[in-house]
Parts: structure tokens; sequence; C-alpha cells
């Protein structure tokens, strides 16, 4: 007896409405001919042709989209063999302080982060650049690895591994056959989120960068800071739509997925 | 007897491989915030002293030390733009996180309560502007709130208000831009716990008597305690250091923590006070995050 | 299964050897100094309360589990270093832990994968299992999308593939409905006789243990408490934890006296007539053997004692009825429905009787 008040409804929509209005208000804007942002002028696409021509946007956005794949797949690798020694392990020694520093990034301001790996980077003496913003990236994201990666390993039903080695498998390639395929979907979530994170980020990417090496939230900053500019709602609409899809291309892959296994299984009974 | 010999060192390799990682790019850097927030500033590269000079041996050591301050220290606690900045920062997060929980429970609750088959579509629909640019969905308000924007057209039209006042550059903007950006972090763990709570409870207390509106208070809103906290602390300590939402949507009289931080940092040149508030700033989080952590583990030990 | 004790033993050296075997986890011991022989060609059964040790006897067999002292030989090789993927034993998981990305097919494989067999062997013998367990035509089903009762039978025979030396079998019908895992136990027996394969079966189900196995050891608290074949458990148990925990019984507690007599609270019973100590003993007696009467039967040298109906339990077959004897205790006595009707009701005065030889003398 799942009774949906109208106080239960309206509560959902006005919260949908509060998330979603303002993005697509950017979105409409930025098909707006007028260059003043807030004087409707009719559709065009004259802010995305524009967008062409601006190099200097091009270049940060496929920094940014490089930075994030690089660390994206390292943070993946570190993260899972965090959450491998996490729920493995069992009680060793230190691990107090390992999980200390696996879950603090999750919640650690980003200006202390930023601020303490570039003074590391300095202290270091290493020029900073495109490969201290994939280390700083790297650092920040695989906790959040960690923490989907885990979250399905507690859940593993430790007699699969079992099985495997029972049958004659030895433990390092039962790792490879039974283990790794059957988290890959955690890993793959958690690359995904790691990737987002990564061109997310201007905060850390501003202390860690160089020169040479403008990522596409700092372009998109500085350019915020001097107001509002019709060629950003025409990149920000670019990145809402590539999320958007993504994300739906996805849930439509694991519906497939769902549905082809659900009229196997109605055949099995018939 | 070699097969656990064998898995203790595979085991010491996973283990190693992140550790070493976070050792490197996550605890010796904060030693070094450490270490510089206690130096002077000088007009250097890098701008600031001493620089421990291991060649000099036993002497550099000591006159290492010997130059060491807690000048950057004393200017946060003795000039009231820090002090200033910090109450800021905790009255922003206080009041935000508040907002965030009274307008978050409702729609967890509802989407909760939502038919089954629906759950994830709304779940999906929360975390959706997550996914998207945290920078585009600040900047998505200055297009609404900058004085020409939409909001003063609506008010208007609506004949609200007279003439155009301006809401960007205004606590009310950070509001705004702060419970937009936390909601989703609010909503998901409040949601994940009201799912898991047993309906029947809700008939049992029903069937005992209870009103509805009772039913709430006695039964599901202590049941979802542990998300309410989870959401509050997820949402509250990282507000506290924000920077991005009131840079771009605040104003410029009192400034929030970070941005403090940030300013001293990169407009300023001054290394050791940077260090010395983020050493402050990480002092005032540290009960929140422990907490936060403690909380996390219970919740994975739950899953067992 | 009355001469399940003939079973070759002695004949043939044992396939298994349990020799003092003791596991511990920290302060909690799982198993105690236990030694037990397993032997070729036997369905033997593990049974005992959840807590027992019997899993862990299991696990440690197939190697998941170090022993913390004493040995495991299998085939007279001490194998409790061997680790698991190198032992010739295979097993059947309460879970089944089918492998989820797995087809029927490549579940079944997977140990032959893992060994140096011919791809067209390897097909022929899935082809066999698949036959054996009757899965044909499910080879390309993910597990997914199996019934309970197929995922079962792809696990048996995911764990026959290797054609081990012992099949271990951990709680393997416990997810099934009540008349699937009847059906599945006689298949499960015919298989064994088949295959000629020694089976051990770990379970907590003490009619399932009678049904399938020759021996079966039963264990409490880490410890064997009385290994042998089922009618001679049942018939004849130790102690009076057996005689409680398989089937149903009543104790009467009593002194022996010369002559085949023994004092009780209920009255001098007549009993077989052996040593006469006079040591307190108990005397088990089994609800089936025991008959009810509205007049006292004729004595012919057996036992009658007079109590009134409390409690009558329904089952359909049979009806147990308990009575309330002269010192208040209860006595439970099965009565076959054969008449359809039941003949006694709540509070009728009865009369219980049995022969002399009915009942066990137990000491412990």
């Amino acid at each position: 007896m799942r009774r949906t008040s109208s106080f239960n409804i309206v509560a959902v929509a006005l919260g949908l409405a509060f998330l979603y209005l303002p993005i697509a208000i950017l979105v409409i804007y930025s098909f707006n001919a007028s260059r003043l942002v807030t004087v409707w002028g009719g559709w065009s696409l004259a802010w995305y042709r524009a967008l062409l021509h601006d190099h200097a946007m091009l270049a940060a956005a496929s920094i940014s989209l490089r930075v994030a794949a690089l660390s994206a797949t390292a943070a993946s690798v570190l993260g899972t063999c965090a959450a491998i020694a996490l729920t493995r392990l069992g009680r060793f020694r230190g691990r107090l302080l390992f999980s200390g520093m696996v879950y603090a990034p999750l919640v650690m301001p980003e200006v202390i982060t930023g601020l303490s790996l570039l003074l590391l980077f300095v202290a270091l003496d290493v020029d900073r650049g495109f490969w201290t913003v994939v280390l700083a990236h790297t650092t920040l994201t695989m906790c959040f690895v960690t923490v989907i990666v885990q979250a399905r390993l507690v859940g593993f039903d430790r007699s699969l591994e079992e099985a495997a080695m029972d049958l004659g498998c030895p433990p390092l390639k039962t790792f490879f056959a039974i283990t790794l395929p059957l988290i890959a979907p955690a890993i793959a979530a958690g690359w995904m989120l790691a990737f987002s994170l990564s061109l997310d980020d201007l905060v850390i990417a501003s202390f860690t960068t160089g020169p040479g090496a403008t990522t596409l939230p700092i372009r998109i900053y500085s350019e915020v800071r001097l107001g509002v500019k019709p060629e950003i709602n025409a990149i920000c609409t670019i990145m809402v739509a590539v999320v958007a899809l993504g994300t739906i291309v996805a849930s439509l892959m694991t519906k497939r997925g769902h549905a082809r296994r659900e009229r196997a299984a109605l055949a099995a009974q018939v | 007897m070699n097969r656990p010999q064998k898995t203790h060192w595979r085991a010491r390799a996973v283990l190693l491989l992140p550790s070493l990682w976070l050792l490197l790019f996550f605890l010796v850097p904060f030693v070094i915030v450490v270490k510089i927030s206690v130096s002077q500033t000088v007009l250097a590269q890098p701008p600031y002293a001493p620089v421990l000079d291991l060649a000099a041996g036993w002497r550099g050591v000591e006159v290492f030390f010997a130059q060491l301050t807690a000048e950057g220290y004393r200017l946060i606690v003795t000039d009231p733009i820090y002090l200033l900045s910090y109450f800021k920062s905790l009255q922003v997060a206080a009041i935000s996180t508040a907002i965030l929980l009274l307008i978050g429970y409702p729609i967890a609750y509802g989407i909760a309560r939502a038919p089954r088959s629906l759950q994830p579509l709304l779940v999906m629909l929360v975390v959706l502007p997550f996914w998207t640019s945290f920078l585009i969905r600040v900047y998505a308000w200055i297009n609404i709130l900058q004085r020409d924007g939409l909001l003063n057209d609506l008010l208007l039209g609506l004949g609200l208000v007279r003439g155009r006042p301006e809401w960007l550059s205004s606590d009310a903007a950070i509001y705004v831009g702060v419970v937009y950006s936390y909601l989703p972090f609010m909503v998901l763990p409040l949601y994940a716990t009201l799912e898991k709570m047993d309906e029947a409870l809700l008939e049992a207390a029903a069937d005992l008597g209870c009103p509805r509106w009772k039913t709430f208070w006695l039964v599901t809103l202590p049941l979802s305690l542990p998300g309410v906290a989870a959401g509050v602390l997820l949402c509250f300590i990282p507000i506290v250091g924000e920077f991005v939402i009131p840079d771009l949507l605040g104003g410029s009289r009192t400034l929030m923590i970070g941005q403090t931080l940030w300013t001293e940092f990169f407009a300023n040149r001054d290394w050791p006070v940077a260090s010395a508030i983020a050493v402050a700033l990480l002092a005032l989080l540290v009960v929140p995050i422990v907490v936060y952590q403690r909380l996390q583990t219970r919740q994975l030990e739950d899953l067992r | 299964m009355a001469d399940g004790g003939g079973r070759a033993v002695g004949e043939k050296p044992p396939l298994v050897r349990f020799q003092s075997v003791s596991k511990r986890f920290g302060e909690l011991a799982a198993v105690s100094a236990l030694t037990l022989d397993i032997m070729p060609n036997e369905f033997f059964a593990l049974l005992g309360p959840s807590g027992c040790g019997k899993t862990t006897l299991l696990r440690m067999l197939a190697g998941f589990e170090q022993p913390s002292d004493g040995r495991i030989l299998l085939d007279d090789k001490d194998i409790s270093a061997v680790p698991p993927h190198r032992r010739p034993v295979n097993m059947m998981f309460q879970s089944y832990a089918l492998f989820p990305h797995l087809t029927v097919e490549g579940n079944i494989g997977f140990g032959l994968r893992q060994e140096d067999v011919s791809r067209r062997e390897r097909a022929e013998r899935v082809a066999e299992m698949l036959a054996l367990t009757r899965l044909q035509g499910f080879e390309k089903r993910k597990v997914g999308q199996l019934s309970g009762g197929q995922r079962q039978r792809v696990a048996l025979a995911r764990s026959l593939i290797k054609r081990p030396r012992v099949l271990l079998l951990d709680e393997p019908l416990a997810a099934l409905d009540k008349k699937l895992r009847a059906e599945t136990q006689f298949e499960l027996m015919q298989l064994q006789r088949k295959l000629g394969t020694s089976f051990v079966i770990v379970t907590h189900d003490q009619e399932e243990a009678m049904i399938v196995a020759d021996r079966i050891a039963l264990m409490n608290e880490g410890r064997l408490v009385q290994v042998g074949p089922p009618a001679d458990i049942y018939e004849r148990p130790t102690s009076r934890w057996v005689a409680d925990f398989v089937g149903q019984v009543t104790l009467l507690e009593g002194r022996l006296q010369p002559g085949g007599l023994l004092t009780t609270a209920v009255g001098q019973l007549r009993v077989p007539d052996g040593e006469s100590a006079t040591a307190k003993v108990w005397l088990a007696l089994r609800p089936e053997k025991l008959s009810l009467s509205a007049e006292r039967p004729p004595s012919n040298g057996g036992n009658a004692i007079a109590g009134t109906v409390f409690e009558i339990g329904y089952r359909g077959d049979v009806s147990v009825y308990k009575v309330r004897l002269s010192d208040r205790s209860l006595m439970k006595v099965a009565v076959t429905n054969s008449k359809g009707r039941r003949p006694f009701v709540v509070n009728d005065l009865v009369w219980i009787s049995w022969a002399a030889d009915a009942g066990v003398l137990l000491r412990q």
C-alpha cells in the first residue's frame, strides 16, 4: 500500500524544477541571436560558430579532456587497489591512517588540497603544467573510485573466488578471471566519476597548473569573471548535452540488458 | 607452504601502491603546508624563508629552526579580516546546510515514497545536474540573478518590485548558489536511508493507532537520522572551504575563508599566511571530518 | 538403508583421514582434535546443529582453511599444505557460487579450462555433464536466467566435471523448496552410486542426512559425537544428546536393578537383561515403538504405564500424542492414522505399552 500523497509529488516536482530551470534557461539563451544576453533576439547558432574560431577555448578543452582521461585511468588503478586493500586485508598495521588518507580527500576543501599540492611541487622543484595537474587530479579522484569499488567488493560473494580456486584456478588468475570482470562495472562507474570530476575542477587545477596548461574550467572562469558572454552559454550547453547523452545511452544500455535477461528468464519458465 | 607467502607479497603490493601515492601526494604536502605556515614571507622565489639547507649540516638545521616564526598565526588571530572571514564561512555553511536539509528532506522523502518503478529515474534526475560542470551550474545563476536578468524581469512583470534591485554580489546570491549546487549531496544520502526503511514499520505504527503526521515524527525521522547526519556533513564540510560560489556570486565586502586564502596566495603572494589559514581551516574541520569518516565506515560495515 | 553398515569398511584403505585435526579462530575452537576416516565410494554426511564445526571441517578438506593442528590425508598423502586449486577435491557451495558473467557451459567447463584439456575433450565432457544433470538446451544461458533447481544442477555439474576424488557438498539443497529437495536427494544418491565417487555432504537436516548417507558423523561443539550408519544412530544412540538430536524421543531416568529391571519415577520397568550396574541410566523410547490403548494390555513380559492425553499433534500420516504420566512428565507416542479417525481425545485415560527391548539404555 504505497500511497503517493500530493505533498510528495509537489515536493519532488518543485525540487526537480529548481534543479533544471537554470540549466534550461542557459541552454535556451545559448541560441539567442542577440549579443545582449538578456534581450531575446530570435534563434541563432552564431555563438556556436564563434566558438569554433575560439582557439584558446578549444585548446583548453583539449587539455582538459586529456588530463581527465589520464587522471581517471590512473585513479581507477590506484583506487581499485586501495578498495581491495581495505576490504580484503582485514586488520593490517596502519589501517586507520590508510583509511583516513583514502576518505579525507572526499570532503577536504579544495583550496587546502590545491595549496598543499602546489607547495609540494615547489618543494620538489617540479615545473608546474600539464603533468602536475594530472597528478593532482589523480590524487583527488582516486578516493571516489575507492568508495564506489569498495561498496561493490563488500557485497561480493567470496565463495565465487573459492569456487574458482576449488576448480583449479590459481589465486592470481582467479582475480583476473572472476573478481575483475564482476567488479568491472563499479570500476567503470568510478572511472566516469573521476573523469567528470577532473573535467569540472577549477580550484585544484588553478593551484597546480603552469604556463601552457590552461584547463577548460580555468578558461571559462576567467571569461565568466568578466561577465556573462553568449559564447560561454554555448560551450556550457555543449557540455550539458554531452553529459545528458552519455547518461541516456548508459541507462538505455543497462535497460536493454535487463530486458533481454528478463525475456530469457521468462522463456526458461515456460 | 609457499602459498601464504605469495599472497602476502601480492597483498603488500596492492596496499603499497595507493599508500605510497597518498603518502606522497596527500600527507607529505600537509607537512609542507604546516612548515611554511611557520615560515617568514620574503621577496624571493620561493617567497618564503627559511629553506632547509641540508648541505650546511647540523648548522643548517639550527639556522632553520631559529628562523621559524608564528607570525602568520599571530596575524590571523589578531587581524579581524581573517576572523570575520572564518565566521562568515561558518555562518554560510550552517545556514545553507539548514536550508538544504529543509528542502532536501521532502524531495528525498517524496522519491522514496514514489512508485518503485519510477524511483531509479527520479534518482537519476537528481544526480544528473551533478555530472554537469559545477562551474556551469554556478554560472547559470549569473544569467538569472544579474541586474537585467530573468529574475528581475519576472518580478517586474508581476509588479513585485520597482526598479531593478541588485541580486548578484550579495549573501542571498551565495545562499542560492550553494543550495543549488549542493542539493544532490543532501538528497542522495537521505534517500538512501529512507528507501531502505521497511514500509511495514509505517503500517505497524498505523495499525497501533498512530496518525500519519505523528508516525513521521516518531518513526520515520528518528530512523533516518544517519542519513541526515551524512547529508549534513557531506554539505557542511566542503561549503566551509567553498571558493567558486562566493567568488562568482557573492560581494567583495566580507570574503569567505576560501576566498581569503586564494587572495593571500595569488594576489598578495603571502604563502606563509595562506598556509596558516589552511592549517587553521583544517583545525576547524577536523572534528566534522572524523565524524563523517566514522559514519562512512559504519555504513560499509552494515552492508556486510 | 539398514545394510549401510555393511559397506566395505576395513577392506579398502580409507580415502580421507582426519588425524586429530583442530581449527581455532582466535579464541574460538571450531574443531577440536577430531579424528575421522572416510571410505572410498562412500556417501558420508556431516550432521550437527549450526556452529558445530561441520562446515569448517569441510572447508579444511577443500583447502580454504588450514588446520591449526593435526593432519588431513587424502590417499595416504598429507594435503594440509596443498592450496585449494591443487587438490583433487571439488566443492558444491551452499550459495552455488555460479559465475554470473559466464554461461551455463562456461560455468561447467571452468574447471577443465584450468587444465591441459583439449577443446574437443572439454566440449565432450561438458556435454556429458549437461546430459547427466538434464541441462541440455541451456548451454548458452547466463546463470541469472535459470530457476533455482537448474542453478543447483549447474553447480553440481561444475563440481563433478573434473572427476574429483571426493565431492564436497555444503548444504547443497538448503535453497530448494521441500518437494524439489526430496526429489533431488534421491537424484544425488543415484548419481553417487553411478559415479562411485565419495560424496561428503554437510547438512543440519537430520532427515536429509539419514536418507542420503551411508554413514553419518554427528558433530557438536567441534567434536564427533557418534559415527555410524543412519540406522545405528537412530536405533542405537550412544548418548542422550544423540537420541534427542536425531528424531523424537522420551527419556526416562532411573536406576538399574538386577534381573533386567529399571526403577523410575513412574514405576518399575522391564529392560533388556544386561550388566546389572546400579548407576544412574536413562531409558530412551522412540514414539513409534510405543502403543496406546484404552485398556491395560496383557503384560507378555513388556511394560505398560497409565497416563492422560495432554495434547495431540496431527500430522496426517501419524498423530503424536503427548501423554502426562503419574510424575507429571510428558511422554510422546506416535499413532498411525490408519482408520482416519482419532481414537482418543484430550484428557482421556490411556495406557502406553512397549516391549522390554524397545528402548535403549543410555549411560551418558
